[in-house]
């Protein structure tokens, strides 16, 4: 099934040159995958995957390893950031 | 003691500046900068006043730990009775201006009166002296600094200045100091503008002695300057990215206020966020970003430092504006662009500048420029009435109506008024997305429910700093509650107005507080101040702030129906996103959070509340 992964910030640095632009890269993943099954390939250190959003919506640290993706999802996630 | 133990009295009729001695039992139960100015403030003025008349008195106040080591303890507010809200104001601004006016041996300044040629107030340690402005009236703030430190031959001198904005009276003008940090809202610049008072320029060699345990102060403000170091938000996130890395963060939660609030998300928002201002223009080669920028003393340095692009149709002909500057921050970069459906960064920097230049404040500039691009674009106002043509989306009438606004120039008038009445005066008030007359800053409330009852219970009118419950809502921030939902929401933003009232009037940064809690900012107000200032004693002070304001805002005329957010966020559901089909919960959050302040049903503190807290 097909994804949109979105890395920003610091975590941007793990895509694939060509998606850094837009911090987007569209992913066929295995049907069912989970948040941890589609980023470990990418290296990102855990500590940095942080504020984790499908579709929008948080998905807390334990659900990360079982909630499975959708066709369609766009899976965004954040480093450690605030703002004001 | 944290304070310099002296304030100066300055009227502005008379001409005439006197020396007091803080009143330190007022000291002792507000601390300093917003919650003791309060206090005098109130003391001093009838809450019923115009804001714009000399009746009017505006205070410049440090915290007691303004000018001290500790981390960020650089900041200054601005308090006054506000002319855009009628209500409370209260302006906090980092930069350097705080700390040097403390090392001047000052606590607080008190303007009264209003005197009858433009003057500046100048401040040389004990030496203070009203001076003409005369020169100065008409000027920039940019303007304004060089030509004062030129004149005294003295580069270190920090000033705080209003521009033409402030001059001209625009309801949202704010105080600028060191070129780009800002008293930004509520319109302060207009009050110091009423008084003819263009500037205060400060230098100060006294330095900041009392501190009440000097080796525990050392001790503790370095063990929590190593918790802001070793905090992923404050030891990376704010110094690399800014407060504008929020803007894809809140786009994809789906809470992007877009186009007057018509949409909760910005198709153009990566364009003009963090990670864009790092991009390499095509144009020329260079990022936006040139660099970050830290405040006195602080060690998180989340400022933004930019280069326009030179070749942009906004500055092509405009070599002033082509060197490094302010910007882009979050909320400047939300309520240029977002709010209007701007999506070049260029622009949104262009607009930015000129808000510095003049002194404006960004957020409420920006989105009453989104009230008239709504009322242009439902044909209630015309291209005649305007001077251009303004749909949303047009870089170009924002740019021209920042210019216009700054220097008062035809329909640069009515913006200057704000967004209610722009809005009041075409005839549709529920345009305006504003609580107590002040715009909303970058948040949906249909997205982020707490930030809803933040804006219709904010003292000083919406308004993000009073309550920020977005650290919780959607960083998880000191825990993660669900925006969608409005359970517990109440007490989360109770317990948000009280901490934040604390850092407020202890001379900190409320960005701290992102890795900082009471419990940590406690001990360093310990050290610093003689007295006890126990956790049980500083929490109640936040709650005792939080309801003089409110006090101030009752007796100034406010009642509960000014608890209230514009229909279309309680009646128009997000069209997409994860709020989508929902509205804002206020209605419901309302009368739980008065009930948990101790308040009646119309918002009125109880004699039980004000008796606890000895009002």
């Amino acid at each position: 099934m097909r994804i949109t992964l979105k890395l920003y910030a610091t975590l941007s640095d793990y895509l694939p040159v060509e998606a850094r632009k837009d911090n987007r890269l569209m992913l066929e993943v295995a049907p069912g995958a989970t948040v941890h099954q589609v980023v470990r390939p990418y290296g990102l250190p855990e500590k940095l995957v942080h504020l984790v959003l499908i579709n929008g919506v948080f998905v807390p640290p334990s659900q990360r390893a079982t909630q499975p993706l959708r066709e369609g999802d766009t899976l965004a996630i954040w480093p450690p950031i605030a703002g004001g | 003691m944290g304070w310099a133990r002296k304030i100066l009295r300055v009227n502005l009729t008379n001409g005439t500046c006197t020396a007091e001695p803080l009143n330190m039992e007022w000291a002792s139960q507000y601390l300093g900068q917003r919650g003791l100015a309060t206090k005098y403030l109130i003391a001093e003025i009838d809450p019923r006043i115009d804001p714009l008349s000399p009746d009017n008195k505006i205070i410049w106040a440090t915290g007691p730990l303004t000018g001290t080591m500790a981390s960020t303890g650089g900041r200054y507010s601005v308090i006054t009775k506000g002319p855009l809200t009628g209500a409370i104001a209260c302006s906090n601004s980092g930069g350097y201006f705080g700390a040097e006016l403390k090392m001047a041996g000052w606590d607080m300044i008190i303007f009264e009166g209003a005197s009858p040629k433009p003057v500046y107030l100048y401040v040389s340690d004990d030496k203070v002296e009203l001076r003409d402005a005369s020169h100065l009236w008409g000027k920039t703030v940019w303007e304004t600094e060089e030509t004062i430190k030129k004149t005294h031959q003295d580069p270190q001198i920090r000033v705080s200045s209003i521009g033409r904005a402030g001059e001209n009276k625009v309801l949202f003008a704010c105080i600028v100091n060191d070129l780009h940090r800002a008293a930004g809202r509520s319109g302060v610049g207009a009050v110091a503008g009423s008084k003819n008072l263009k500037a205060i320029a400060v230098r100060g060699t006294l330095g900041t002695g009392g501190i009440a345990n000097p080796r525990e102060f050392m001790k503790v403000t370095y063990e929590k300057k190593k918790i802001l170091a070793e905090n992923a938000v404050t030891g990376q996130g704010l110094p690399k990215y800014g407060t504008q890395v929020l803007m894809n963060v809140i786009n994809e939660i789906g809470a992007l206020p877009t186009r007057n609030h018509r949409d909760v998300q910005f198709e153009s928002a990566s364009r003009i966020s963090a990670e864009a201002m790092h991009e390499k223009r095509p144009s020329d080669g260079k990022s936006h970003l040139v660099t970050n920028q830290a405040c006195f003393g602080c060690t998180i340095a989340c400022g933004r430092i930019s280069e326009i692009d030179k070749n942009h149709f906004t500055v092509v002909n405009n070599p002033k504006y082509w060197g490094a500057s302010g910007g882009l921050e979050y909320e400047a970069a939300w309520a240029l662009g977002a709010a209007n459906g701007v999506g070049d960064l260029e622009a949104l920097q262009y607009a930015n500048l000129v808000c510095n230049e003049d002194g404006m404040d960004p957020i409420s500039f920006g989105a009453t420029v989104g009230a008239a691009m709504e009322l242009y674009e439902l044909g209630l106002l015309k291209e005649a009435d305007i001077g251009i043509k303004a749909p949303f989306g047009s870089a170009e009438a924002l740019a021209r109506m920042a210019e216009m606004t700054a220097r008062s120039e035809g329909f640069g008038k009515l913006l200057g008024l704000g967004s209610k009445r722009l809005c009041e005066k075409y005839g549709h008030p529920e345009l305006s997305m504003s609580v107590k007359g002040q715009e909303f800053p970058a948040y949906d409330s249909r997205g982020i429910q707490g930030m809803g009852l933040t804006y219709a219970t904010s003292n000083r009118g919406a308004c993000h700093l009073r309550s920020y419950t977005v650290a919780s809502e959607v960083l998880g921030i000191p825990v993660k509650t669900d925006p969608l939902t409005t359970e517990g929401k109440p007490g989360l933003v109770k317990a948000f107005q009280d901490a934040t009232a604390v850092f407020d009037s202890s001379g900190l940064c409320i960005f701290t507080s992102f890795a900082w809690s009471l419990a940590d900012i406690q001990p360093q107000i310990q050290a610093a101040c003689e007295g006890d200032w126990s956790m049980e004693k500083i929490e109640v002070m936040g709650e005792r702030i939080w309801n003089l304001e409110r006090q101030f805002n009752l007796a100034a005329g406010f009642t509960r129906k000014d608890d209230d957010l514009p229909p279309r966020l309680k009646t128009e559901p997000a069209r997409t996103g994860p709020a989508k089909g929902l509205v804002s919960g206020i209605d419901k959050m309302l009368p739980e959070y008065y009930e948990i302040r101790g308040w009646t049903p119309e918002g009125v503190p109880t004699p039980e509340t004000v008796s606890r807290l000895g009002l």
